[in-house]
């Protein structure tokens, strides 16, 4: 048995244990820093042990690793790492700055890991909760606040619920296909010309419970509340690498097991995908607080990847990670401007509060110009070719409805983007907020090159997300 | 006839299943008065895919289902102990868990 191929996982198991052992030995004021600094350091090393892992399937094919599952793992892993940066100088000042918040950062993403590699119906539920479980927590994690202890119960209360839907779905998957494997259930897919009903609900289940955790229309209720009651860098990680996770699973499963049956599920989700376009810019435009806006933004966007999906194809695989990439990047860089939005030592959050940035703090306004023209989807910058490619790629498939609501309902949510641009250097100047950290400032900076300067690097991620996408479809 | 569900099959397995699951989807939705209710009803999503689990098992004769039973009730246990904690955190703020009462957030 090769279990090589699972060692970046064994490496950051491991090291999660040895990081709470070290915060439980310090001394409470020093311990969050220092385990922040083992948690980076351990990502890191894990990225670079995923970048060399060996292809092949392990532990009697319940474990994948393939060009697909490395490209999904090295995103999740910059999320979790960019995510922990943003929280360095922001726990403190929230109070949350407790040791164990690197470490659950760890597992989640330990867990987001898993399902990128799942093999098996199996592998895929336990990596979904350790995931999941971990975010519960995170959610609750500034526990004198009501606000996070009522986002911690709403995303408790409707994840639990789609975890069991989920798991209900597999169990029926199960029953009709006689194994968990997804090789297994690819055999007994393609071997049968009409499908029993029951592998059908199972199909339908999975894919209710797994657009849950994307929260795609009509499974998105939960978003808004969860991610203004959050801590603000808990939100900017709920919306990187847990997202990048689901789409592995639910590209992995879709092309693989239930690829034969591509026109059976395709209009599902096409359905699933336009409904969060439209929703996430029609929704987003009244909204009055910056991480609500935030939200149905991100429900927008996880709309216009699904859109590869719907396309079916290699092509469209590949116009899905390229969107994903963009989308990681902006989004991450969109909250460091709001982890860094504090007024007097507390933390606001309407958008008016961002009037006047464009003189008080031009550095910080022009950065979050860059993000919300790159996610509103402007020419030179990243989030358009992301855009570009899934679009083509419906196109290419012959989803020209579904390209169309695309590209009118990116058109609508420009106006809230380009509305946060307009309050920030034209409206009446709000008090100055205060100084950002300076780990935010980098992470502002940082992917603010990214975001401008993302037609560089086009060429190298276009050909990796390729190779990713051809080992999905092989 | 040396196991029972050759002798009933497996339809009451799975109706039973079914009933669960959808007791603890209402048991979420229609009740408007107490977290603890909904925890449970969590529970009882759970325990009918573990039912469905162990009979497609026995009625395969493939083991992986009931491996996954192991797995699941694991996992069950974590999920009550991180949503009793949650509810916790919640009633020391609020000082109530009325489901009623979660609209803090709204909109």
């Amino acid at each position: 048995m090769n279990w090589t191929l699972a060692l970046p996982e064994i490496v950051l198991a491991l090291s999660g244990l040895v990081i709470l052992l070290a915060g439980v030995m310090q001394k409470r004021g020093q311990a969050f820093f220092s385990c922040t600094m083992m948690t980076l350091f351990a990502l890191v090393v894990t990225a670079a042990l995923v970048v060399l892992s060996p292809d092949g399937t392990g532990y009697s094919h319940v474990f994948i690793n393939d060009g697909f599952a490395r490209f999904m793992k090295v995103l999740a892993l910059a999320g979790a790492a960019l995510s922990l940066v943003l929280g360095i100088g922001y726990a403190r000042e929230m109070e949350i700055d407790k040791f164990e918040f690197p470490v659950l950062v760890l597992f989640s993403t330990l867990g987001a890991m898993i399902m990128a590699s799942s093999g098996n119906l199996m592998t895929l539920f336990v990596g979904l909760e350790l995931s999941s479980l971990s975010i519960y927590i995170l959610c609750a994690f500034a526990r004198d606040q009501v606000t996070a202890a009522e986002a911690g119960l709403k995303y408790f209360v409707l994840g639990s619920l789609a975890s069991g839907i989920l798991l209900y779905g597999i169990s029926l998957a199960y029953g009709f296909a006689g194994t968990l494997d997804y090789a297994g259930l690819q055999q007994a897919v393609r071997g049968s010309a009409v499908l029993p009903a029951g592998l059908m609900v199972g199909i339908v289940f999975v894919l209710v419970g797994l657009c849950f955790k994307l929260s795609m229309v009509p499974f998105h209720m939960w978003t808004p509340d969860v991610y203004q009651g959050a801590p603000t860098s808990v939100t900017a990680y709920m919306a990187g690498a847990p997202k990048i996770a689901a789409f592995a699973v639910l590209l992995r499963v879709m092309a693989g097991p239930f690829g034969s049956m591509a026109h059976q599920w395709q209009l599902l989700i096409e359905v699933v995908s336009a409904a969060s376009m439209v929703f996430g810019a029609l929704a987003a435009i009244p909204q009055g607080n910056i991480k609500r806006l935030m939200a149905y933004s991100s429900i927008g966007h996880m709309g216009y990847a699904m859109i590869g999906l719907a396309a079916g194809t290699a092509e469209g695989t590949r116009g899905t990670l390229v969107y994903l990439v963009t989308y990681l990047f902006m989004n991450v860089g969109a909250f460091a401007g709001i982890v860094a939005m504090r007024r007097k030592g507390r933390a606001v959050s309407r958008i008016s509060d961002l009037a006047g940035l464009g003189r008080s703090d031009p550095g910080m306004a022009l950065a979050m110009a860059v993000f919300m023209f790159s996610m509103a989807g402007a020419p030179p910058l990243a989030g358009f070719f992301g855009k570009l490619m899934v679009f083509y790629a419906a196109i290419n498939a012959q989803l020209y409805g579904l390209a169309a609501i695309g590209i009118i309902s990116s058109v609508i949510g420009a106006y809230y983007y380009i509305r946060i641009v307009k309050i920030m250097f034209f409206d009446a100047a709000a008090p100055a907020l205060d100084r950002a950290p300076v780990s935010v400032s980098f992470v502002s900076v940082g992917m603010g090159l990214v975001t401008v300067f993302f037609i560089v690097a086009l060429g190298p991620v276009a050909t990796a997300a390729q190779a990713a996408a051809a080992a999905l479809f092989r | 006839m040396n196991s029972p569900i050759e002798a009933i099959g497996l339809t009451p397995y799975l109706s039973i299943g079914a009933i669960l699951l959808v007791l603890g989807v209402f048991g979420i939705f229609l009740n408007r008065k107490n977290v603890i209710i909904i925890l449970m009803s969590i529970e009882l999503i759970l325990l009918s895919a573990n039912i469905n689990f162990v009979a497609f098992s026995a009625a395969t004769g493939d083991l992986s289902g009931q491996v996954m039973t192991l797995f699941v009730l694991t996992i069950a246990a974590a999920e009550s102990a991180i949503g009793l904690a949650i509810v916790t955190v919640y009633f020391r703020n609020r000082g109530s868990i009325e489901v009623d009462d979660i609209t803090m957030m709204k909109g």
